[in-house]
């Protein structure tokens, strides 16, 4: 008989995941990390065909040839734009597994207290996890308003819906009581959990929710490990469930809010009545836009979710490449929490192939604007609004980027509305800055034929 | 004899600590694929999927088991594509620069 092979593979499987999420934290090594990890994954797959005791081999590999190849299909063909809610799903869906392992976990019943009390707790994570990543990608895939919902008394029934989850889970972890009637209205409370505390959370705090539901999933993975007794499972959630934490963490101190202001606060639900502006928006049309672009010393471009939406990183990148063959320096600074997921201006930028060298963090670029004659604001709002430096705002102390400070801002804009925040920007009215109305793609190319003409 | 139990959670501190410092000083640029990589890691969710349908006798089971591979296997394979089609941007754009 064969010796028990899975678990000196698994202990390989993890040190491949250790080394290829540590190379991921590199540019230059990135790419090879995935490969460490994809590799480490086939092995454990393989290798857990070997558990003693398996049957059902078939349906196995039914399943995972099922979802495998939808996963993969659709990961190729969706377009770089659609990746943040590309990414909530699959998290999602990691989420949904979670919950399900538990729920059969759970059925079983020969477990003892502390494994059931793991598995309630896995199934509770996992099933609120992909709820809330189904309805962040229905939000961002444009199913669903991506403004907070709310309705009087929200807090109090999310409240009560969470408290009612846990108190069937209690009384699962004592089967003598209700037998299993208890697992089913568990499962439909924590799910409903999940969507409720997902719907009042507007779309531009989506880097933190995606980045939160990622670290849930992970956890809720680790619980079951522990449940299943498989330290594979135990390490990789536990390592993604850290990773997710601080990833979250960054995200919401880059809008200087906490975890609970994000998920609680219905952030973006009202609109600010705004006093004490003065100036007005001031109007430039395409080709003084370009005469200024053209006479400048250097240019600095900083990229929003606009952007995103009109799918003009293209254009921008033709843009930046016609300043520089003008002998322009182009630079573009990055909000880390601009767009619908942590890096996501990055993703674009790179998919329209800007060199990642020219891509500044908000506090590596934040000195430069000063000296910088022009800066192209694209798409971008809240993390430009200078009403953050002003004690009292709602966004007040969030980092920005000082666009502001700069000679000339040229914003690009398709009409004169506010930001996610529901916050009139400040920067808009100043006198150094001047509004190209339009979708930004178009706006874009049509700078460029201007400028191509001088 | 400790058990298996405490072991788990020896073990897990160790893994949290390890998650966290692997990737404390990760520059911005790599936040996407970062997430996008470890959404694919905890896609190891299918091999937990694979032992409960693997062990599952009455057909309540069975049918649960199998929605964890399915969901487990879209897990891998997508947060895989996914993460390697963002880097492989990453790379395309640093070769143009040495053009």
């Amino acid at each position: 008989m064969l010796p028990d092979l899975y678990d000196p593979v698994y202990i390989i499987t993890i040190l491949f995941f250790i080394v290829g999420l540590h190379r991921m934290s590199h540019p230059k090594t990135a790419r090879s990390g995935i490969v460490w990890a994809g590799g480490a994954m086939a092995l454990a797959v393989v290798v857990t065909f070997l558990y003693p005791g398996m049957h059902n081999l078939i349906l196995i590999i039914v399943g995972i040839v099922i979802g495998g190849s939808i996963g993969w299909i659709a990961a190729k063909r969706v377009a770089m734009t659609d990746m943040p809610q590309m990414v909530a799903i699959y998290n999602g869906m990691g989420g949904g597994a979670a919950g399900a392992i538990a729920a059969v976990e759970l059925l079983k019943s020969t477990a003892v207290l502390s494994s059931s009390a793991l598995a309630v707790t896995g199934a509770a994570i996992g099933s609120v996890s992909i709820a809330g990543s189904v309805i962040a990608f229905l939000k961002l895939q444009g199913w669903m308003r991506q403004k907070p919902i709310t309705y009087p008394g929200q807090q109090v029934v999310n409240i009560v819906v969470l408290l009612a989850a846990i108190a069937f889970g209690v009384l699962i972890l004592f089967p003598h009581v209700l037998g299993f009637s208890t697992l089913l209205p568990f499962f439909v409370l924590a799910v409903g959990y999940g969507i409720l505390m997902t719907l009042p959370i507007g779309g531009a705090d989506m880097p933190v929710v995606i980045s939160l539901y990622n670290a849930l999933t992970g956890i809720a993975v680790a619980m079951d490990g522990f449940a299943l007794e498989n330290f594979a499972m135990v390490v990789a959630g536990t390592l993604v469930g850290a990773a997710g934490s601080l990833l979250t963490l960054l995200m919401a101190r880059a809008m200087n809010r906490s975890i609970g202001n994000v998920l609680f606060s219905a952030f973006g639900a009202k609109e600010e009545v705004t006093t004490g502006i003065t100036g007005t928006m001031k109007p430039i049309q395409p080709q003084d836009a370009a005469v200024l672009l053209a006479y400048a010393n250097s240019v600095i471009i900083a990229p929003g979710y606009g952007m995103a939406v009109a799918q003009a990183q293209q254009k921008v990148k033709e843009l930046t490449d016609l300043l520089e063959s003008k002998g322009i320096p182009v630079k573009f600074a990055i909000h880390p929490v601009a767009g619908r997921m942590p890096g996501h201006m990055n993703v674009l930028l790179a998919e329209a192939g800007v060199p990642y060298d020219r891509l500044f963090d908000r506090d590596e670029i934040n000195a430069d604007f000063p000296n910088t004659d022009v800066v192209l604001v694209i798409g971008a709002n809240d993390v430009v609004n200078p009403a953050a430096r002003r004690a009292g705002s709602a966004l007040a102390g969030m980092p920005i980027l000082d666009v502001d400070k700069a000679k000339n801002v040229i914003v690009l804009k398709r009409g004169q509305g506010k930001g996610f925040s529901g916050i009139e920007n400040e920067l808009f009215y100043a006198d150094n800055t001047k509004l190209l109305y339009g979708d930004a793609q178009e706006s874009v190319g049509k700078v460029i034929q201007e400028l191509k003409k001088l | 004899m400790i058990s298996i139990l405490y072991i788990s959670i020896y073990i897990a501190l160790l893994a949290a600590f390890t998650g966290y410092e692997v990737i404390t000083r990760v520059p911005v640029i790599l936040h996407t694929p970062l997430m996008s990589g470890s959404n694919f890691i905890h896609g190891i969710v299918l091999v937990g999927g694979m032992i409960e349908l693997g062990l599952a006798t009455t057909p309540l089971e069975q049918a649960i088991g199998f929605i964890a591979v399915v969901m487990g296997a879209l897990n891998v394979t997508g947060g895989y594509a996914v993460t390697e089609r963002i880097l492989q941007m990453f790379e395309k754009g640093k070769s143009r620069k040495g053009n």
